[in-house]
């Protein structure tokens, strides 16, 4: 099997605890590059806890997690290399400007100020306030200049922890525009989210948790509706989104 | 595929300094702090020349570290707010690096106010502070406090009573730090036989060295899960 054939996340009876309070459970996933994924479940599934342990902000209690064929977390800084993370929390500075943002993260991820800087605000639209101090962005603009950042690097996989928590219906219509960008630039995404309507319409495989177990996997497409009750039928939860 | 040690240290020393020259809320704080206590230390302490001699000193660490309390709760909280301290754990960096440039950027605020001390000291205090061996001293004693307080406010940022807890956590790791600088201030600015103090600026030396090297090895274990 070349790389390029190989999954780019390969996830071997994965379990997380906290305090001996399982949020994770003994969890078997294989993602092929390219994929865009949607991961649903009720709050304490174990959604962001898995893409935590995706990227390695926590370590497994047990299991494995393979990378583009890098072991989590013996193989930490050649995985982070090839993440970007957006999350609900904008992870960029206040006080800086939407450039300074990025040029800082540049320098962290070790990138050559080659243009590409402009190139990705100019991608998400944020061109003509490169220079704006990012306290003074709309909500929307912050989740925009997060994507820039998280794709600044041109990772493999993209992951994104509840990216539209916050949004208005135009902010989110943006995103939505740019999340499917990155799924054809050829970008693996995997995204966290309680919006069954964006899930059935963006990702092209539904994964729903429940209790820290995978309870649907599915790439067939699926209406709102019928993801809705097929969600309710497998977490238990109702739902209307 | 690691980002070198000495860009990524650079890079948020730069990025620190930046953020503050643009608000200029830690420095400000840390400065208007400096100068109200001096300034009621001076009130409540009316003392006559000698007892000022003894006070002095006392008077200068505390305030450099009270002051150095109010810049790292700050300093780390900007890492906290919006998850930066995450996204740089996301990156591909030797999380010695990102310890040791947090700490320039924390030491640089902290011996701003300290050599901001050292004249308003002198002239409200009648006293010569602005000696070679004081600046030393100040120099040691400010790194030490700079290392241990950067460790520590790491720590207690992730908790809910961050504020009141890095001072409790702190004061008594920086004990050794303040005695010697104390005793070496002491000593310095009371003009006694060199060979009644010198031991104290060798004590900064290796307490701060100690204290780097755990804090360093320490960092990854408290920042990371």
């Amino acid at each position: 099997m070349t790389d390029q054939e190989r999954p780019i996340i390969e996830i071997e009876a994965l379990s997380k605890a906290f305090s001996y309070m399982p949020a994770v459970r003994k969890l078997d996933l294989t993602i092929q590059r390219g994929e865009f994924v949607a991961l649903l479940g009720p709050n304490g599934s174990g959604k962001s806890t898995l893409l935590k342990l995706i990227c390695g902000l926590n370590k497994p209690t047990t299991g494995q997690i393979r990378i583009g064929g890098w072991d989590m977390p013996a193989e930490a800084q050649a995985v982070r290399a090839q993440i970007g993370m957006v999350s609900h929390k904008a992870l960029l500075y206040d006080n800086l400007t939407a450039r300074e943002n990025l040029a800082f993260f540049g320098k962290l991820y070790n990138l050559a100020d080659d243009g590409r800087i402009e190139r990705i605000l100019e991608k998400v639209g944020l061109s003509k306030r490169a220079h704006s101090v990012v306290r003074t962005f709309s909500r929307g603009m912050l989740q925009r200049l997060s994507i820039a950042r998280a794709l600044l690097h041109e990772p493999h996989v993209l992951l994104m922890d509840e990216p539209y928590t916050g949004l208005d219906q135009d902010a989110a219509a943006v995103l939505d525009d740019l999340l499917s960008a990155a799924y054809s630039d050829g970008h693996t995404i995997l995204m966290a989210t309680h919006q069954l309507e964006r899930a059935a319409r963006l990702a092209k495989r539904i994964i729903i948790l429940s209790r820290g177990s995978i309870v649907h996997d599915s790439t067939s497409k699926m209406e709102t509706i019928e993801l809705a009750a097929r969600y309710a039928e497998v977490t238990g939860a109702a739902t209307a989104r | 595929m690691k980002t070198p040690f000495f860009k990524v240290m650079m890079a948020i020393i730069h990025k620190d300094l930046r953020a503050e020259l643009r608000s200029r809320e830690l420095v400000a704080t840390m400065m208007l702090f400096a100068l109200l206590s001096v300034l009621v230390f001076s009130f409540a302490l009316e003392l006559d020349k000698v007892a000022r001699e003894e006070a002095v000193s006392g008077v200068l660490w505390v305030t450099i570290v009270f002051a150095s309390i109010l810049g790292l709760n700050r300093s780390m909280a900007m890492e906290r707010e919006n998850g930066n301290m995450e996204a740089m754990l996301l990156a591909p960096v030797d999380r010695g690096a990102i310890f040791v440039g947090k700490l320039a950027g924390n030491f640089l605020f902290a011996i701003a106010v300290g050599l901001v001390l050292l004249p308003l000291m002198s002239v409200i205090y009648n006293i010569n502070m602005l000696t070679s061996w004081v600046l030393i001293v100040v120099f040691l004693g400010t790194l030490g406090v700079s290392i241990t307080g950067t460790l520590l406010a790491a720590m207690t940022v992730q908790t809910r009573a961050r504020e009141a807890l890095l001072p409790i956590v702190m004061l008594p790791v920086v004990l050794p730090l303040l005695l010697a600088a104390v005793k070496g201030t002491t000593g310095i600015i009371n003009e006694l036989p060199i060979t009644d103090w010198q031991t104290w600026p060798r004590v900064l030396m290796v307490v701060d060295v100690i204290y780097l090297v755990l804090c360093l090895l320490s960092f990854a274990y408290v920042v990371e899960e």
